[in-house]
């Protein structure tokens, strides 16, 4: 396929070449080049860190890039800021929804314009809208708040905004991870027909092998900064793109499930109810068991309780209503319930859930003993030393990367923060250990290291509440898999007989 | 509570294995940071209240000079400062206290006047017992008082959410105006005609001088007491406690700490400060409670901890310095001819300097930690 820039029916080709980009002394790109022809569907792989965002800031003028140039369709062009872009015909599709909830379908496209008149001729307005409806290949009703969509349908409706917003050059960061597997082929396969029809260009950044396969024409790969490869979807396979993004490494091996005996039951949870930040019903009815020895992984697309189910387990919400019994005793997540039965906590957004951004390594890693000997003498004086001292055993042992012991926990990198936390949590011989999506954005050999410390865990006896986004975690992990939709539990299966396209149907609701 | 989404003042992010060298270095340039930029902002208020002064027809090198003199020039006017610090020590420890946890305290006032009030009723009720044991029941019921008084607030934000801000400052009001009320009625010692007061201590009851100094002991109780508070944030398991939940009141919760007893027993702490305060303003200052005790000490006192960064050994050189700045408001008004309020306007000057200086933070690359 020859390169194209610009492609009859209106899409966009766009070249970004020798692109550089230095935060400090460290280079977020190193001398990247990208090409994206005019009407393919091109997807933009890489570990995190690796610097997918970064390239893609450049392009849609957040970031300035110290040396590189852009061409958009025919020429090359400087783009000082996202106005420039959107100018150009370029648009961006967020990990996360760009929409106001409490408006209609109609009302966010005409709020989107760059120039919306002051006074609004909605008759005329919904005439036009009308007639652009009709001519995309997928529609949302008009006059629907956006409260009141699917997930899907926003994702839909995020991807007409920015056709409406006639831009035709598209990207999209990690746009599924949203989505069930289900609208995740719905909204990819529409983008793949307007790029056979030339009408778009797609970017997407994705780190989902499946998705490229079926989808993307192209995939260009970014290791560490640098450019790793770039090739026709149909001439690779998942291997060789693995091999790129990761390079020659190893990739250790996780730990393999033993066959150990189910013991009692270590979390009893009946009747839970919590409410959401808005005071809504997050949680309902949650009747839940986990035993020893086990790992009960909850499944469901993001926003449908898990979070505050984990919250009021890591004692952030208090519960509405329901008991929860922790080895049989009631349990309101108080620090001595916590020690006494070794519960301990891999929360999501480690930074946000477990750590002081601004107090140092050690002591990040001491909050769950800060306040016994010997980090505390007396019960009373601490004693920075040996908090010091087993720390720098902790970092050793789990390869934190960092300045040292002394040094801030916010200025770790996000792997590190991860690996410090659950090198203090899994410290102690854990009984019952909760965890939510506890490889979220970090790279491949911290995933398999992560996910093999859990499965030791089950293995010596623990009873872990894994709750994920990512069924493929779930999948390899969890012994049995619930599905969670709407603060219900409306689905469960043991994994060996999992299916992932039912999973996925009561994922959505159905 | 602050927002722990917020963006704190980090630096970037560090490369991945970087050396382990520089660190040291690292931290002196955070020490730096937070020294110069107040004194930054300082000088910046210097200039500010320079101009003031010039458009008020005054030499504002003269005032300087004159306000060093005040403050510091002669053995008379240190004294007369280090009076005028001891109650600023305790009152910027009501707010710098709570601040560990991320509570914004401004009602330091409310709870002096309380602890001065409630201290003279005790004085009342104890009259005839030995000195120390009538100063000791004083100081206590000060202090209960105004831990207390700050603990409601603490209390209401904890348990119903109210904003502790705002509430601990209609407290002040409260505050006194139940000060005004008791020492014109209940309290009222009949012969206290021209300004209503309790009945009067005794110069026998009287908390006495620093020996060799004409300064009274309250100075101390200030000095101590912030380096105790220094002493229970850093090097407690309570200040440790404290220090995660202003750091970042999720993860505190995670841990299994009690925020709401971390956050009543600090407040309690810092209401005890300030009472105290208005217990030596009783037992040492004026000898009873009356309209005296409303100096504005509260109020000085927010700002000496925002400038001290609420690090309670920064406090002392600071609340001196504004101890100074008070002491020679007497100077500048008799030989300079400037109003009274001139005080008032300098304080408020530097107020607003150190407020906007916050924002220096992590600005300049100087201090930043080099990868």
């Amino acid at each position: 396929m020859s390169f194209l820039r610009t492609h009859p029916n209106g899409a966009l080709g766009l070249e970004a070449v020798g692109m550089t980009k230095r935060f400090g002394g460290m280079a977020a790109l190193d001398d990247v080049t990208c090409r994206v022809s005019a009407g393919t569907f091109h997807a933009l792989l890489g570990e995190n860190g690796a610097g997918k965002s970064t390239l893609v800031k450049c392009v849609m003028g957040y970031y300035h890039a110290d040396q590189g140039q852009i061409a958009v369709g025919e020429q090359e062009r400087a783009i000082a800021n996202p106005k420039d872009a959107h100018a150009l015909g370029v648009g961006m599709v967020y990990q996360h929804f760009t929409l106001v909830p409490g408006m209609t379908v109609a009302e966010n496209l005409v709020l989107s314009r760059t120039h919306v008149p002051a006074v609004v001729d909605w008759a005329a307005e919904r005439k036009a809208l009308e007639a652009f409806m009709a001519g995309m290949p997928f529609r949302v009703p008009l006059t629907v708040p956006v409260s009141a969509l699917a997930a899907g349908e926003k994702q839909k409706l995020e991807i007409l905004k920015q056709l409406y917003l006639k831009n035709r050059f598209l990207i999209l960061d990690e746009p599924t991870s949203v989505l069930t597997p289900g609208e995740a082929d719905e909204v990819l396969g529409l983008l793949r027909r307007m790029t056979r029809e030339g009408k778009l260009t797609v970017l997407t950044i994705t780190h989902k092998f499946r998705e490229v396969m079926a989808y993307a024409d192209e995939v260009t790969v970014l290791r560490r900064g640098r450019f790793a490869g770039t090739g026709k979807v149909a001439d690779l396979t998942p291997a060789d793109m693995a091999e790129m993004m990761i390079g020659a490494k190893e990739i250790p091996k996780g730990a393999s499930r033993l066959a150990t005996p189910l013991g009692e039951p270590r979390i009893e949870i009946a009747g839970l109810k919590a409410l959401n930040d808005g005071g809504l019903a997050a949680v309902e009815d949650l009747d839940l068991t986990v035993r020893a020895g086990e790992i009960v992984g909850i499944a469901g697309v993001s926003g449908n309780g898990q979070r505050e189910l984990v919250e009021v387990l890591a004692g952030q919400r208090p519960p509405a209503a329901g008991e929860i019994k922790v080895c049989g005793e009631r349990y309101a997540a108080t620090r001595a319930e916590m020690k006494r039965h070794r519960l301990c906590l891999l929360p999501e957004e480690p930074l946000r859930n477990a750590c002081v951004a601004r107090m140092s390594v050690a002591e990040n890693m001491s909050f769950r003993t800060f306040d016994d000997p010997p980090n505390a003498r007396g019960g009373w004086w601490l004693n920075g030393a040996a908090m010091r001292g087993a720390a720098r055993e902790l970092i050793q042992l789990y390869k934190v990367k960092t300045p040292g012991p002394d040094a801030p926990i916010g200025t770790l990198s996000g792997g590190n923060v991860q690996r410090a936390v659950l090198a203090r949590e899994l410290a102690s011989d854990v009984r019952v250990l909760i965890v939510a999506n506890p490889c979220f954005g970090l790279d491949f050999a911290a995933v398999a290291d992560i996910r093999s410390q859990i499965m030791q865990a089950r293995n010596r006896g623990a009873a872990v509440l894994l709750v994920s986004e990512d069924l493929d975690e779930l999948f390899e992990l969890a012994d049995r898999i619930l599905v969670m939709f709407d603060g219900h539990l409306v689905h469960e299966t043991p994994t060996t007989q999992a299916d992932i396209g039912v999973i996925g149907q009561h994922m959505a609701g159905h | 509570m602050v927002d722990e989404t917020a963006p704190l003042p980090t630096r970037p992010l560090a490369p991945a294995g970087s050396p382990l060298a520089g660190l040291s270095l690292d931290a002196l340039r955070g020490t730096a940071e937070a020294v110069l930029i107040p004194v930054g902002a300082l000088v910046a208020t210097a200039v500010v209240f320079g101009i003031f002064v010039a458009l008020a027809g005054a030499d504002p090198l003269e005032t300087y000079e004159l306000m060093y003199r005040g403050a510091f020039g002669t053995w008379f006017s240190w004294q007369n400062t280090l009076q005028r610090t001891a109650p600023l020590l305790l009152t910027a420890l009501c707010v710098a206290l709570p601040a560990q946890l991320g509570l914004v305290i401004i009602g330091g006032e409310g709870a002096l006047v309380i602890g001065g009030m409630c201290s003279a009723a005790a004085g009342m009720a104890m009259m005839g017992a030995p000195p120390w044991l009538l100063l000791g029941v004083m100081a206590l019921a000060g202090m209960a008082a105004g831990g207390a008084w700050i603990a409601l607030a603490g209390a209401l934000r904890q348990f119903r959410g109210v904003n502790e801000t705002i509430s601990s400052l209609l407290l002040a009001y409260i505050a006194i105006a139940l000060m005004n009320h008791m020492v014109e009625g209940p309290l009222r010692d009949p012969a206290s005609l021209n300004k209503p007061s309790t009945p009067p201590l005794g110069e026998a009851n009287m908390i006495g001088s620093i020996p060799g100094l004409d300064v009274h002991w309250g100075l101390v109780f200030g000095l101590v007491a912030c380096v105790a508070s220094y002493v229970l944030m850093r090097r407690t398991t309570f200040g440790f406690g404290a220090r995660m939940v202003g750091g970042n009141v999720r993860a505190a919760r995670m841990a299994g700490l009690s925020v709401a007893k971390l956050g009543m027993i600090t407040c309690f702490l810092a209401g005890a400060a300030a009472g105290l305060a208005g217990m030596v303003e009783v037992a040492a200052v004026h000898g009873s409670a009356n309209g005296s005790l409303v100096a504005g000490y509260g109020y000085t006192g927010i700002l000496i901890a925002f400038i001290a960064r609420q690090n309670p050994l920064a406090v002392i050189p600071v609340a001196l310095m504004f101890g100074g700045i008070a002491a020679s408001g007497g100077l500048l008004q008799r030989r300079l001819d400037l109003p009274d309020a001139t005080i008032l306007v300098l304080q408020g000057i530097a107020f607003v300097m150190i407020l906007a200086s916050d924002t220096l933070y992590g600005r300049f690359r100087v201090f930043q930690p080099r990868g």
